[in-house]
């Protein structure tokens, strides 16, 4: 029986996440694939409960220590590089995240392994694993084999729905042992952002603007176009790292996930790591002047040109059509 | 007192703050009468701290720190009123004002974003819009007339046709390049582009201060002017006709230069035949700083809307000498922001108001930052169905439809 | 305070991306490479430590064309020294790279004992690893990624690191650390041209040699290739009135007017 596949579950002030389930649902594939048997692995201090979520694994690996609460890269690649160590599974899907992104690079530093980052997607290839990469920002895409065993993938959000990774199943709970070494990392608290006067991620409309709105004087455009749509504006990381929007306006990585019945974007390239914040927007329409950025690979309508000039036409259309 | 400032002596290039009294300019400089005339008619005096009169008045008594300190001069939008109105012919905008400029872009301790971008795109990729360099020719696959590109084709041509950034990116700066390109072709002009090799001239960089951007650029264009023979320049840039003239010609680099509207001017006996279209329209002028002010080209433009059959002209308050600046030079094209934050009227707003009371159908232009300036003031006064802006080659070669 | 800070070149996306013709790699002909951009960021967060806590920073790099151009940039800026990397082989990837200048930091002229190594937590060309972990392991400093803020008192360092959904965590980390930036806290500031020139006549970009053994690559790519996308956007062309005009009516028909 070839060696496991493993999923490094997130579990996160309480919660799995969706990725996690996402993860779990690519592993299951791939792990069919090879006829390999599929395993969750859990870090986590007085976290045994949530195992249950993660029932589309053959079984769960659970370790509990209390420098697994709110981990630290450093605690959790030294649990999961001492499993992996002890188990020899033969590959680690590792949700991209900021969380567990950390994790799963340290610990790969750590075994002379591969990470392979920026997996959109993972198929075995005669035995082998080929994962499809995002490279250059989304500009082009590369099909990678690792040449180390153990290997690590770094897998983005979105690669499969979270629906395909929740199971009715109970897996079986392994409970693990990990001695972690003294700490060089001690977590503090957590800092959340400032309320705001708007949760995204309750609107049904969004205006998003990126590096193509320029400057900060043009966001009234996509305020006037928001608010002509009943709708709120939000940001890429780009405008918010500029102080142009609210930290709690920002979609993607390390922002908010948005699910708006319509999403507009202006002057965003589409890149990974913003994109993975609108997969459920049913409706996207992407304004950006480079006919080949990839935003136009994940929109459903495009517009190749200037989002200062569009976002006011538009913003006059609706006004009239409206009445 | 009118004359526009000709130069005569040593280039702005030679020029420090610190040999400055030693140089014919540093005696103009020390023989100021602090009259007021240049702050009287700065659009932007009233907001300056220290207006161009008081930095005269602190560098002769030594105490430029205070001046530098000061984010003042970040206001100057090189427009050329100060130099031009100038009893004693300081050569404000093109000489002294860069040098202090310079010493405070050195101290200013956040430089504004969007001019930040601007510069840095500018030193990257030869243009402030970020934009790639093989994106240059982009607009000649419409042109509609053939265009030779020297790079491909290095024979020599007569004219060098130095098309600039804004010209070669922007949608509506490329619509003045078709124009350009159609009536160079109507006339028989044996013209070449550099193409993707061409890089901006720098001058407003120089303007504001980044003098060491502007010596990169030149650097690089010198290389490259070499590289190939043509009689003269030709530049739809007024900025960088000014670059060519004042700042390239004295280190060595003289060839003859144009801007495309007094070279079309030089042509208008041939150029007349073939403007057969009336426009009926009734047309008011923009001087342009560059070509107005600091080159004396006021009566050229003019003639060539009068040459166009159809088109009456009316004049703006604010003409000739006296004409309100669009707010786009020295930089000022990327500091509309930074202006807002500190709650001043855009200049490009504070003129399109007198345009707009002129009644006139159409603002004639003749520098690329002013078409996009001015359009958007038109939207911001709900003018924009009233009124539209075209660069005067845009209507010529309108009128040269068929 | 002693800070490293560790740049390196990345391909410039402005410019079009082509694949070369072996199908996996990419064509050179027209590529452009630019600073890492959150390399940049690290350097920006190095240069706002120093200036509010003093100290001396190095910029370390292996060598690539237009190096020499952000080394005396970073220079410009503020930084106390750049020393490249020369005679490395071409090619390298991220684990490869990082283990030479880990080596590199650890053999160097007088660059450690260094308190703090900065780098941009990612890379648009990273494949087999990140530089940052592959560094803190080779060299046994702490590490955290994803950072965002950070300040020092003594021997220890508080590090902002990010989340999802705006939240941040805030660690105590024991210096010597190595962190993986993904943003200064200031966005990276300006430096005139005339600076830059100057610094490239006065001061010297130091060179040491590659250590002898480079990593090897933890990967092979089979592909690269434009993405295959089983959709792409409905295109809407015109002018911006006409544009509009077409979303207006795909709205309406949605119900979202």
């Amino acid at each position: 029986m070839p060696a496991n596949i493993w999923v490094l579950a997130e579990a996160w002030r309480g919660q799995i996440s969706e990725t996690t389930l996402e993860v779990l649902a690519l592993g299951r594939e791939v792990a069919g694939q090879l006829g390999a048997p599929l395993e969750a692995v859990l870090l986590g201090h007085n976290a045994k409960p949530l195992a249950a979520s993660l029932g589309a694994a053959d079984n769960v690996l659970y370790a509990d220590h209390a420098a697994l609460a709110d981990l630290t890269p450093e605690a959790g690649a030294a649990a999961l590089v001492q499993l992996i160590k002890e188990r020899q599974p033969q590959a680690v899907l590792v949700p991209s995240t900021n969380l567990s992104m950390d994790i799963g690079a340290l610990a790969a530093a750590q075994l002379q392994a591969a990470f392979v980052g920026g997996c959109k997607d993972l198929k075995a290839d005669a035995g082998t694993l080929v994962a499809q990469c995002v490279v250059y920002g989304g500009k082009l895409e590369a099909a990678v084999a690792a040449t180390t065993t153990p290997a690590l993938f770094g897998v983005l959000p979105g690669s499969r729905p979270a629906d395909a990774g929740r199971s009715g199943n109970v897996p079986a709970v392994a409970d693990v042992a990990v001695t972690l070494p003294e700490a060089k990392v001690k977590f503090n608290r957590y800092l959340e952002p400032d309320a705001g006067d708007v949760d995204i991620t309750q609107q049904d409309v969004l205006v998003a603007v990126g590096r193509g709105i320029q400057t900060k004087d043009n966001m009234e455009l996509a305020e006037s176009l928001a608010a002509a749509l009943g709708g709120a504006v939000c940001g890429s990381r780009p405008v918010i790292d500029q102080g142009w929007l609210a930290l709690s306006r920002q979609v993607g990585k390390s922002g908010m996930q948005v699910k708006p019945k319509l999403y507009i974007m202006l002057g965003i390239s589409g890149a990974p790591e913003h994109v993975e914040g609108i997969k459920g927007a049913q409706l996207i329409v992407a304004v950006n002047t480079d006919a080949t950025a990839p935003v136009f690979n994940v929109a459903h309508y495009g517009v190749v040109g200037d989002a200062l000039e569009i976002a006011p036409a538009l913003t006059d259309a609706v006004k009239a059509k409206k009445g | 007192m009118s004359e526009p400032a000709v130069l005569t002596e040593q280039s702005a290039c030679e020029l420090t703050l610190d040999n400055l009294w030693q140089t014919s300019e540093g005696q103009r400089v020390l023989s100021c009468m602090q009259c007021g005339m240049c702050a009287g008619t700065c659009p932007y005096g009233d907001v300056m701290d220290y207006p161009p009169r008081r930095i005269i008045g602190m560098l002769r008594e030594g105490q430029l720190e205070e001046v530098l300190k000061s984010q003042s001069l970040l206001n100057c939008v090189a427009c050329y009123a100060c130099m031009a109105k100038c009893p004693r012919g300081i050569r404000l905008t093109e000489v002294l004002l860069p040098l202090v400029k310079e010493q405070t872009f050195a101290q200013l301790p956040e430089v504004p974003a969007e001019l930040q971008k601007a510069l840095q795109n500018t030193l990257r990729y030869g243009n402030p819009m970020g934009e790639s360099p093989r994106k240059r020719i982009e607009w000649i696959k419409t042109a509609g007339v053939p265009i030779r590109i020297f790079q491909q084709d290095p024979r020599p041509a007569d004219v060098l046709w130095f098309v600039e950034c804004y010209t070669s990116y922007h949608p509506r700066g490329q619509d003045n390049s078709r124009a350009t390109a159609r009536l160079f072709h109507a006339l028989g002009i044996d013209f070449a582009i550099l193409g993707n090799e061409e890089k901006c001239a720098g001058e407003c960089a120089r303007l504001l201060g980044e003098a060491g951007l502007f010596d990169t650029l030149t650097d690089y264009n010198k290389v490259l002017l070499q590289k190939y023979r043509f009689n003269r320049i030709v530049t739809s840039g007024a900025h960088a006709y000014d670059a060519f003239k004042y700042q390239y010609a004295p280190q060595g680099f003289d060839y003859e230069v144009h801007h495309t509207t007094p070279f079309l001017f030089r042509h208008l006996d041939k150029l007349k035949p073939k403007l057969t279209k009336k426009l009926n329209y009734t047309v008011t002028y923009h001087d342009s700083c560059c070509l107005g002010r600091h080159n004396g080209f006021y009566d050229e433009p003019r003639a060539l809307l009068q040459a166009i059959p159809g088109v009456k002209l009316v004049e703006m308050t604010h003409n000739r000498i006296n004409a309100i600046c669009c707010g786009g030079g020295g930089g000022g094209m990327w500091l509309d922001t930074y202006y807002k934050a500190k709650g001043y009227e855009r200049l490009s707003e504070r003129r399109i108001q007198e345009a707009i009371a002129t009644g006139a159908d159409v603002l004639a232009v003749s520098c690329p930052y002013e078409v996009s300036r001015f359009e958007d003031a038109l939207k911001v006064f709900g003018a924009d169905k009233r009124m539209k802006v075209r660069d005067i080659v845009e209507l010529l070669a309108e009128s040269m439809e068929a | 305070m002693n800070i490293l800070v560790l740049l390196k070149m990345v391909p410039d996306v402005v410019e079009e991306l082509e694949v070369g013709p072996d199908g996996k790699s990419l064509d050179t002909s027209f590529l452009r490479t630019i600073l890492n951009e959150r390399d940049d960021h690290a350097l920006e967060q190095a240069l706002l430590l120093k200036d509010r806590l003093g100290g001396k920073i190095t910029v370390l790099a292996l060598d690539a064309p237009d190096m020499d151009d952000v080394l005396f940039t970073a220079l410009a800026k503020g930084a106390d020294r750049a020393v490249k990397i020369t005679g490395a082989p071409e090619g390298l990837t991220t684990h490869g790279a990082a283990r030479l200048c880990a080596q590199a930091i650890a053999g160097g002229p007088g660059l450690l004992p260094a308190d703090l190594v900065l780098t941009g937590v990612q890379a648009l060309d990273d494949l087999d690893g990140l530089a940052a972990p592959l560094l803190a392991q080779q060299l046994g400093f702490a590490y955290v990624g994803v950072v965002t803020g950070v300040t020092a008192d003594g021997p220890n360092a508080t590090v902002i690191k990010e989340y999802a959904g705006g939240v941040r965590g805030e660690f105590a980390v024991r210096l010597p650390a190595v962190l993986g930036v993904q943003a200064a806290e200031k966005p990276p500031r300006y430096v005139p041209v005339a600076k830059v020139r100057a610094v490239m006549k006065a001061q010297k970009i130091e060179t040491v040699p590659a250590p002898a053994e480079a990593g090897a690559a933890l990967v092979e790519v089979r592909q690269m290739a434009k993405p295959v996308v089983s959709s792409h956007a409905e295109m809407l062309e015109g002018s911006p009135e006409e544009i509009a005009g077409k979303l207006c009516e795909l709205l309406a028909k949605r119900g979202l007017l």
